[in-house]
């Protein structure tokens, strides 16, 4: 199981507003389509995906509704809101200063 | 938007919790299922899919729990839980539980009580404009530093300065109000024009007095307090421009005082009228009968107001040296003249009830440290079981806020009680006084006040047991620790505490020791007469009447033949001022025959009829007394005290020798035929003036201080003397109508002496409870951690007494440090309390030791029952219980 540690602090919900901004998903689907996108690099487990998408939804970033899944069961689809949005592209704007800090300094090093 | 829908989900969290489980499940459900028929599909053996699913369910608790903290029931949740838990163990432990929370209602109690008072009296602002702009002004003499003005002084004052927007005058002079039912005596006071304007006072009702209202010859106007009006008029808003008739002369009632004014200086009056300046003391300079009140202009300080003031007092100095020579002027803050006299009073009080508040509070503090201790198992064992370490602090805080919240609910109501039945202690005299206490009660400060101790209690129970909980003991909790070195903490931290309690303890008896010594002097102090079987009460003759002075005379013969007549009544006498009253109404003095600088030998004078010293059981040292038939047909006498022959006739007879006035003036000249005992005019507790005492048949009055001696017991006869007064002439009033013992007993005084003294003294009693208590508390716990030593030292053949002598050695330690730092702790209090304390000295050693003493064997006394207890200790259970 991976836990949150292995993400940098915090990515992981910059991963998840990422994934379902795309479309409204189920938690399995969003841990499918992280290690999908990643190359299976980024294999999200449950036990910090779920925590992940609760503390999203209360903060309001994502709302959440019961559908009917692809395999004909009851799924919550998980959709991000407005304020969502707007957190996702500050906290993509941070991670892109962050990775790009880090590279710089890896590379000179 | 975000805000509502953030809202929204937490209230979703919190009240449909049983639908949101219910989803979390079938969530992460779903999650599995998907993984396994992943796991499956993948080539994974069935049998190895389900033990991956298994194993996944098993944290699947563990998920859940955690996306419950993200959702933030947990919080809400673990604190019900915690609460409940709480609750659970303090009713398992009645007596730790009452105690706690008995010891905290307590100490709140008092200090929430005595600031009641203080913020009464000292914080609640004056109910008039800006009142830190408002001066009392005196005139100041060596003898008498805050004195009254003479009316001349203060309108020379009021045209010369420059330092007061406003400068008014006020002095309390009663009068015979007529009522439909008879005449009754009413207090009143006369004011200058501007004495409300000053203030910033507005009348409720009416209208204030005009500014030109207080020249003579104005028309005669009265102004009601809120109280009068209520109690004579019913509070009808038609009194307005109806007439009052007081001394028998009619006055237009033009206005209704606030309901929340006051004037502490002059008590709670009925009537305030004008003082026009036409009475005969205030057409000399040298008759100082008020006080005067200014209001500061803009930026002047008070030391600038001081200067400008005493320089005009400099300049009449010399102006009217036979009046006005020693003459000074002094300016101080309002405030000081309302409630100056009860402020130290109110901060020794305070200081008490917060030493027996700090106290109560180490008490449970300890009481907790106790209990943490002996919880350590119970500690170690949660922490291994996976409680966090916040989670065991939370259970401690929340214990700590439990107790506290039930203590200050029990502390505020008890305290709320307290202070109005502190109030109905005092007197209605002196309450009179004090009429600021009105609005004594749990205001907002002194609720806030309540608050931030319960606040400051809460931090500190919360915590002194989480302070000891740390991890490296957990674990030796759960194996060795929880014998011979458990306590060690303890020891380290909870006899310390004892020990600040034994000195805060070791404090307050000194204080009350003091305060009782005191008090017992100050009861005792040489009057120079026998207060016993002495009826006492003012009567006040109109003038109509009585005006002229042989009418003055006869009604005083008169009234003391038929009380003379009285069954029990052996002698009787009256007198201008009664003894243990104040020093006052003075005379200056000059001698005849003797060089004269000017100086202002000043001098109380009373006058007296024939009878009064012996009604009073004074000692005459020489002379004779004066006869009951001279009067103004006979040459001028005079009585003088023995201060006064020592004072102005050192190594000389003064019988025979002639005084008069600063001019000696003929009519002023009288012969000293006696000398009397210091006969204490002035309060007990100050010093003796000399005196005078001028025959009344010589300078008779229509307000007479009748005292009668009886040989039945004052109460019963002071009904019949009123009855025989209103007899002679029902026109006549009686008031103040008391036994001397109940006017020394109750004199202002006596009494500020006797109701600290009985505060202080119970503060302490409760003091020396708690902190013996508390040793106890100490040694007990010592004992029962040691149990298992002193059964492996019996065992190896330890005496019973060697056993005593371990613990009340331990006992002995604690019991010396805290009586010696309160010693010094001591020593420092009650040289900040010099003041209220009368005829000792702050650091007397007789008290120091008696209370080391007393405190000592209550110590001993506390420790010696654990000590048995160990004492008794059976080796053989000692060692096997472990």
């Amino acid at each position: 199981m991976s836990k949150p540690t292995d993400l940098v602090q915090g990515t992981l919900d910059l991963l998840v507003l990422k994934v379902i901004a795309l479309e409204p998903m189920h938690g399995w689907a969003i841990a499918q389509r992280i290690r999908q996108i990643s190359g299976d690099v980024l294999q999200v487990g449950q036990g910090a995906l779920y925590p992940s998408l609760h503390k999203l939804e209360q903060n309001g970033w994502i709302s959440s509704k019961w559908a009917i899944s692809e395999n004909n069961r009851r799924a919550k689809y998980y959709t991000l809101t407005k304020a969502g949005r707007k957190a996702m592209e500050q906290e993509a704007a941070q991670w892109e200063r962050l990775s790009t800090a880090i590279t710089l300094v890896v590379g000179k090093a | 938007m975000r805000l509502a829908s953030i809202l929204y989900m937490r209230f979703r969290s919190l009240f449909s919790r049983a639908k949101v489980e219910q989803d979390l499940d079938e969530e992460l459900r779903y999650h599995l299922e998907r993984q396994l028929e992943e796991d499956v599909a993948a080539g994974m053996s069935r049998e190895d899919a389900r033990r991956a699913a298994l194993k996944a369910f098993q944290d699947l608790a563990q998920r859940k729990e955690e996306c419950r903290d993200m959702r933030g029931w947990n919080l809400i949740d673990n604190l019900t839980q915690d609460f409940r838990f709480t609750l659970r163990q303090l009713r398992k432990n009645p007596g730790f539980t009452a105690t706690a929370i008995l010891m905290l209602a307590l100490g709140m109690c008092a200090s929430v009580a005595i600031f009641a008072f203080v913020d009464a009296a000292l914080f609640k602002p004056l109910p008039y404009r800006n009142p830190a702009t408002l001066l009392g002004v005196y005139e100041h003499i060596d003898l008498c530093p805050r004195c009254n003005l003479s009316y001349l002084d203060y309108a020379d004052w009021k045209k010369l300065n420059k330092v007061f927007t406003s400068l008014e005058l006020y002095h309390g002079n009663g009068y015979i109000l007529t009522t439909p039912s008879g005449v009754e005596p009413a207090p009143a006071v006369q004011v200058s024009a501007g004495f409300f304007r000053t203030l910033g006072v507005a009348p409720a009702l009416g209208r204030d007095f005009y500014a030109s209202e207080d020249r003579p010859g104005a028309p005669r106007t009265v102004m009601l307090s809120h109280d009068s009006w209520m109690k004579r008029y019913g509070g009808k808003p038609d009194v307005l421009g109806r007439s009052v008739i007081l001394d028998n002369n009619p006055y237009v009632i033009i206005g209704v005082l606030p309901a929340d004014f006051h004037f502490a200086p002059q008590g709670l009056p009925e009537f305030w009228t004008m003082e026009d300046g036409t009475g005969s003391c205030e057409k000399r300079r040298s008759c100082h009968n008020s006080y005067g009140i200014a209001r500061l202009k803009d930026g002047v300080t008070i030391q600038s107001a001081q200067a400008d003031i005493s320089l005009i007092a400099a300049q009449l100095e010399k102006q009217y040296p036979d009046s006005n020579h020693g003459q000074g002027a002094l300016v101080l803050p309002l405030s000081e003249r309302i409630v100056g006299d009860i402020r130290p009073i109110l901060l020794v009080l305070l200081g008490g009830a917060g030493l027996l508040l700090l106290i109560a509070c180490v008490n449970v503090a300890s009481l907790l440290l106790v209990r943490a201790e002996s919880r350590r198992r119970e500690m170690s064992v949660r922490s291994a079981l996976g409680a966090s370490r916040v989670r065991l602090i939370r259970q401690f805080v929340t214990e700590g806020l439990v107790l506290v919240a039930a203590g200050s609910l029990i502390g505020l109501t008890s305290a709320s009680w307290a202070m109005q039945l502190l109030k109905r202690l005092i007197p209605a005299g002196m309450l009179s006084g004090m009429p600021f206490l009105q609005g004594l009660g749990l205001n907002l400060r002194v609720s806030l006040f309540g608050c931030g101790i319960a606040l400051l209690a809460a931090v500190l129970f919360s915590v002194t047991p989480a302070l000891r909980l740390s991890f490296a003991e957990m674990r030796e909790g759960l194996g060795e620790g929880s014998r011979g070195s458990a306590g060690n903490t303890w020891r380290r931290l909870g006899s310390k505490l004892v020990v600040v309690e034994l000195a805060t303890a070791m404090v307050l008896l000194v204080g009350a020791g003091l305060l009782g010594q005191s008090l017992y002097r100050l009861l005792h102090v040489d009057l120079q007469f026998q207060p016993d079987h002495l009826a006492t009460l003012m009567v006040g003759a109109p003038d109509s009447t009585y005006a002229k002075d042989p009418q003055a005379v006869a009604l005083a013969r008169q009234i003391m033949r038929r009380v003379l007549s009285l069954p029990g009544v052996t002698s009787a006498g009256t007198t201008s001022l009664f003894p243990v009253s104040y020093n006052g109404n003075t005379d200056w003095i000059r001698f005849v025959g003797r060089p004269y600088n000017g100086q202002h030998n000043e001098v109380n004078e009373r006058e007296v009829s024939a009878g009064y010293f012996a009604t009073l059981g004074a000692k005459m040292l020489r002379g004779r007394y004066f006869g009951e038939a001279e009067d103004d047909s006979k040459p001028k006498v005079v009585i003088i005290n023995q201060a006064l022959a020592k004072k102005y006739f050192p190594g000389e007879d003064p019988i025979g020798k002639v005084i008069g006035d600063t001019e000696l003036t003929p009519k002023s000249l009288r012969q000293i035929i006696g000398i009397v005992d210091d006969i204490r005019e002035g309060s007990l507790d100050a010093e003796i003036w000399p005196a005078e005492y001028l025959p009344f048949n010589q300078n008779p009055n229509t307000y007479m201080s009748l005292v009668v001696r009886t040989s039945q017991s004052e109460e019963s006869t002071l009904p019949a003397l009123t009855a025989t007064i209103h007899d002679i002439d029902h026109n006549i009033v009686t008031f103040d109508v008391r036994s001397m013992r109940d006017r020394i007993e109750n004199s202002t005084s006596a009494y500020m002496h006797r109701s600290s003294a009985w505060l202080v003294g119970g503060f302490a009693a409760l003091a020396l409870l708690l902190g013996v208590v508390g040793l106890y508390g100490v040694i007990a716990y010592s004992v029962s951690q040691r149990t298992r030593e002193i059964g492996v030292r019996m065992a190896l053949g330890a005496e019973p007494n060697s056993v005593y002598a371990l613990i009340l050695k331990e006992a002995g330690w604690l019991t010396c440090a805290g009586i010696c730092v309160g010693m010094i702790c001591s020593l420092a209090a009650t040289t900040l309390m010099g003041k209220l304390l009368f005829g000792i000295r702050s650091w007397d050693v007789a008290t120091l030791i008696v209370v080391a003493a007393v405190l000592g064997v209550s110590a001993l006394v506390a420790s010696f029952i654990p000590a048995r207890r160990a004492a008794s200790v059976n080796p053989v259970e000692a060692l096997r219980a472990e």
